[in-house]
């Protein structure tokens, strides 16, 4: 079945619908004109219908101190008028310090505050800053200030033979850190040229399908918390231990694992893993079922995250929001099945689309994620392929460990790839993956040598966090919370 | 007047203990997770590694009202100002774990970006290096802190020298006046040591089972 | 379209060099523009008008260290690049223009009135490379703080290295 964006949507719909309840029906807003004036205290106040020249339709005229401006609907606003004008983005210096023994007591003119949230704090999801401009507890503008986790990872990606790039590029987005070695591996080897023998594409599949699944139940744990579900918090851990210690077993690590390289994976499965990867499943699928019942009925937390973060799918588009973001806003685009890698062509699984684009949005669209993930893995355990786990090239991948002994060029070539690394020929290539946060991407440019010359990794939370003001507008300071969480941040791969 | 005004004698041992004892089971950690290490940080206190058997599952996000701080994670040229001031801000009396080798020494990131280990500002109490460490590691590191609570002079204030080395003498932990904050104390001691590796780890001393010789005697501790 | 397994870059036809994963079938190789900076903002708005809906990346590469780097005909080698990955969902396609920026002038036209997504990204492209953007709303470090000097990524800008024990001499740079 193909989405496209008409079937995509009431497929989505259905989806959400059958899956968790059908939301109350909305009222129809869709005659509305939402003017600035509303949210942001009145400059003049005084707004009226008009019959515009020419005999036009009316239209909303507001009276400004510059005479009278006609109020378009936002749909029709222009991107980058959208942005300026709209000012959801709060345009100031990070730096403002106020001088404690000069603060003006009085009121100022137009009742507004700018407060800070972050970087320490504990609903930020990693060192965020946010600094709103508050009218009252109304969130007017928001600046999202970042770069508290700022590595230099694309420098020292230069400074690191592509064997060792994983393990940089790995801490990057660190609940999912088998896809951002997956990414990077895509890139080497196209530069490469080789041809994946199937088995190591799957094994990918299988462990990066795994890690979407404990990186959505992190995000449910962690979102269950900011909405004050404590338990939730706990819940969504104990299943990510399960899937963590399967992960302990392949890759030797709980995270971080520098286990997929370019060439392959750095080991075969284990024996039993078809058993654990069973259990795993048979697990997390009635416990998801679990949450389900814990979360979506819920009254409370229904109205704190319907229209809530409200975005439309226009505006995600402008922004390059993608991932469980833009899927929510009802554009059926993901890169698994839209532009697959590895082998998701031939599995079955459908995308998940929303339709408001609002917080409970989200959340369904991830939650349904996991059990789509999970009829993936499913599917892998019965079609994986026998064969070789790296490809079976001199110059790039080691030779097995016992060979080392018998052969002198076993020896060589394997102190060659560690200590030197293996070189790419020139040239310059863009891979990007579907990863739980949106599109994840990698661009990497080749001298020749072997160790990369530059490598950009397209951050999808680096770009998501620009829908963050554009979302809290008009909404209250503990909803900025739920939004925050609901778009699922990331600092490692913001900042990089 | 507190506890260090107090005469060191028998009444006022049992007292001491006392403390120590309530010191060491209520110690409340500050959130202070930065990267990866956080997410260990959350495993410690979620339900397998279960951190509440010690009375810490509280995390304090308010630093006024927690003791411990966790440092979780890779510390960037941008959040060193953040953390001193979070630092500052915490009531004596308080203890800095450095958790995860990037908050230890910088750990894989030896660039401009990364503060090259969390003691450059902040005094450091336990190291617990591991990238990220398991929850097991991060558990003895606590355990470790306990310990060094426990059996440490109740008016120790790190040495004036290296931040978070104590000087041991005769199995008692000494205590110097001079905080570890001063600058001068600082550069004194830097004289003193190799400059790379303290004399005598805190970790080792207290935490590490003695039943391993060769560890001890390479750090130049008699058994 | 099957794609060719080629590490060889073709430059004159301006397709990906290195050939994408020549396991998937069907995946489109991804076409390479090279504008010029004064023809930068008018392709971006044709592609843009031709279905490109969204910006999936922007960039900035130094080639201090690498001048001589294949490029096409008539096209000329200067020290920075701003790449532009342009992605349209309709058609399930990817365009990439590279745009060379010469060092004594470093400024570009801003894509934020076409994409307002690129905002956080020409920032980046600012603060560890200063390329300027014209145009941009609001051009300033986004991700080392705002008083520090110099910018990172460039590669006459070292590493930033602290000599380690057992490492012997200090990096490369």
């Amino acid at each position: 079945m193909e989405p496209t964006p008409e079937e995509g949507t009431a497929a989505g719909t259905d989806a959400v619908d059958a899956a968790t309840g059908t939301p109350p029906p909305r009222p129809d807003r869709s005659g509305e004109v939402r003017a600035d004036s509303d949210l942001a205290p009145p400059l003049s106040g005084e707004t009226y219908f008009a019959p515009g020249p020419d005999g036009e339709p009316a239209g909303l005229v507001a009276e400004t101190s510059e005479g009278s401006q006609e109020l378009t609907r936002r749909g029709t606003t222009g991107a980058g008028e959208l942005r300026r004008e709209v000012g959801a983005v709060l345009r100031l210096p990070e730096g403002v310090v106020v001088d404690p023994s000069n603060i003006d007591v009085e009121q100022s003119d137009d009742n507004t505050m700018i407060i800070n949230m972050g970087p320490q704090h504990p609903s930020t999801h990693g060192v965020l800053r946010l600094m709103f401009e508050l009218d009252g507890e109304t969130v007017l503008r928001t600046k999202p200030v970042i770069g508290y986790l700022h590595t230099g990872m694309e420098k020292t990606a230069e400074e690191l033979t592509y064997v060792q790039g994983s393990t940089n590029v790995t801490r990057m987005d660190y609940l999912s850190p088998l896809h951002n070695e997956l990414v990077l591996s895509l890139a080497v080897e196209a530069l490469l040229g080789v041809e994946m023998p199937p088995r190591s594409d799957w094994i990918r599949m299988l462990l990066t399908e795994l890690n979407r699944v404990s990186s959505h139940l992190m995000w449910m744990a962690t979102n269950g918390m900011d909405l004050g579900s404590t338990s939730m918090m706990i819940y969504g851990f104990r299943e990510r231990e399960m899937i963590l210690a399967f992960f302990e077993k392949t890759t030797g690590l709980r995270m971080n694992h520098n286990f997929i390289r370019p060439g392959g994976t750095a080991a075969d499965l284990p024996d039993g893993w078809e058993d654990d990867v069973t259990v795993i499943c048979d697990t997390v699928l009635p416990r998801t079922d679990e949450y389900d019942e814990l979360l979506t009925g819920q009254p409370v937390f229904r109205q704190r995250t319907e229209s809530i973060g409200t975005i439309s799918a226009e505006e995600a588009l402008a922004l390059s929001l993608t991932g469980p973001i833009l899927r929510s806003t009802g554009v059926p685009w993901d890169l698994r099945r839209s532009m697959p890698y590895l082998r998701y062509d031939e599995v079955d699984f459908d995308v998940i689309v929303g339709t408001y684009g609002d917080n409970f949005d989200r959340y369904s669209v991830r939650l349904n994620e996991i059990r789509e993930s999970i009829r993936i893995i499913r599917q892998i355990v019965e079609k994986m392929p026998a064969g070789d786990y790296r490809v079976q090239d001199k110059k790039v991948t080691p030779p097995p460990r016992a060979r080392i002994d018998e052969s002198m060029e076993a020896l060589i070539h394997h102190f060659k790839v560690f200590t030197e690394g293996f070189k790419v020929p020139e040239g310059e290539v863009y891979v990007a993956i579907e990863s739980p946060r949106g599109e994840l991407g990698c661009y990497l440019v080749a001298d020749g040598s072997s160790k990369a010359y530059r490598m950009h990794i397209r951050g999808p939370s680096f770009v998501n966090l620009q829908g963050l003001p554009l979302m809290m507008r008009g909404g209250l300071v503990a909803d900025a919370v739920a939004v925050c969480s609901s778009v699922d941040p990331v600092m490692g791969e913001v900042d990089r | 007047m507190g506890l260090e005004d107090l005469e060191h004698n028998f009444l006022t041992g049992r007292l001491e203990d006392l403390v120590k004892w309530a010191r060491t089971y209520s110690m409340w950690p500050a959130t202070f997770g930065l990267a990866c290490c956080a997410i260990e940080m959350m495993s410690v206190g979620a339900a397998d590694f279960d951190l509440a058997r010690f009375g810490m599952e509280v995390f304090r996000a308010s630093p006024r009202q927690a003791d411990l701080m966790i440092v979780a994670g890779r510390v960037s040229q941008k959040m060193a100002p953040v953390l001193r001031q979070v630092y500052d801000q915490m009531m004596e009396p308080k203890w800095v774990l450095s958790m995860g080798v990037c908050a230890s020494t910088g750990g894989m990131f030896n660039n401009y970006a990364i503060v090259q280990g969390v003691d450059q500002i902040v005094p450091v109490d336990v190291y617990a290096p591991g990238c990220p460490p398991t929850p097991e590691t991060l558990m003895h590191a606590i355990l470790t802190l306990h310990e060094k609570v426990r059996t440490a002079d109740i008016t120790e204030r790190r040495q004036g020298g290296r931040p978070g080395q104590a000087e041991i003498r005769g199995g008692h932990i000494r205590s110097n006046e001079q905080g570890a904050d001063t600058e001068d104390a600082r550069t004194a001691s830097e004289e003193e040591t190799s400059g790379w590796t303290p004399e005598r780890p805190d970790a080792v001393h207290l935490g590490t089972p003695r039943r391993n010789p060769v560890i001890a005697r390479s750090v130049g501790e008699p058994l | 379209m099957t794609t060719a397994v080629q590490p060889t870059p073709a430059p004159a036809g301006g397709s990906d060099s290195g050939g994408a994963s020549s396991r998937a079938p069907g995946r489109p190789v991804q076409e390479v523009v090279h504008p010029t900076r004064a023809q930068y903002l008018a392709e971006v708005g044709r592609f843009r008008s031709n279905g490109f809906e969204m910006c999936a990346d922007l960039c900035a590469v130094d080639y201090l260290t690498h001048p001589d780097r294949r490029l096409p005909d008539g096209v000329p080698h200067e020290r920075f690049e701003v790449v532009v990955n342009l992605l349209s969902l309709s058609a399930a396609r990817r365009v990439r223009l590279r745009v060379q920026v010469p060092e004594s002038d470093p400024v570009v036209p801003s894509l934020f009135d076409l994409y307002p997504g690129v905002e956080a990204m020409e920032r980046e492209a600012f603060d560890l490379f200063g390329i300027v953007f014209d145009g941009h709303p609001d051009l300033t470090r986004i991700l080392m703080p705002e008083d520090w000097e110099g910018h990172p990524l460039r590669k006459d800008y070292g590493v930033g290295r602290v000599p380690v024990q057992f490492k012997g001499a200090p990096g490369p740079r």
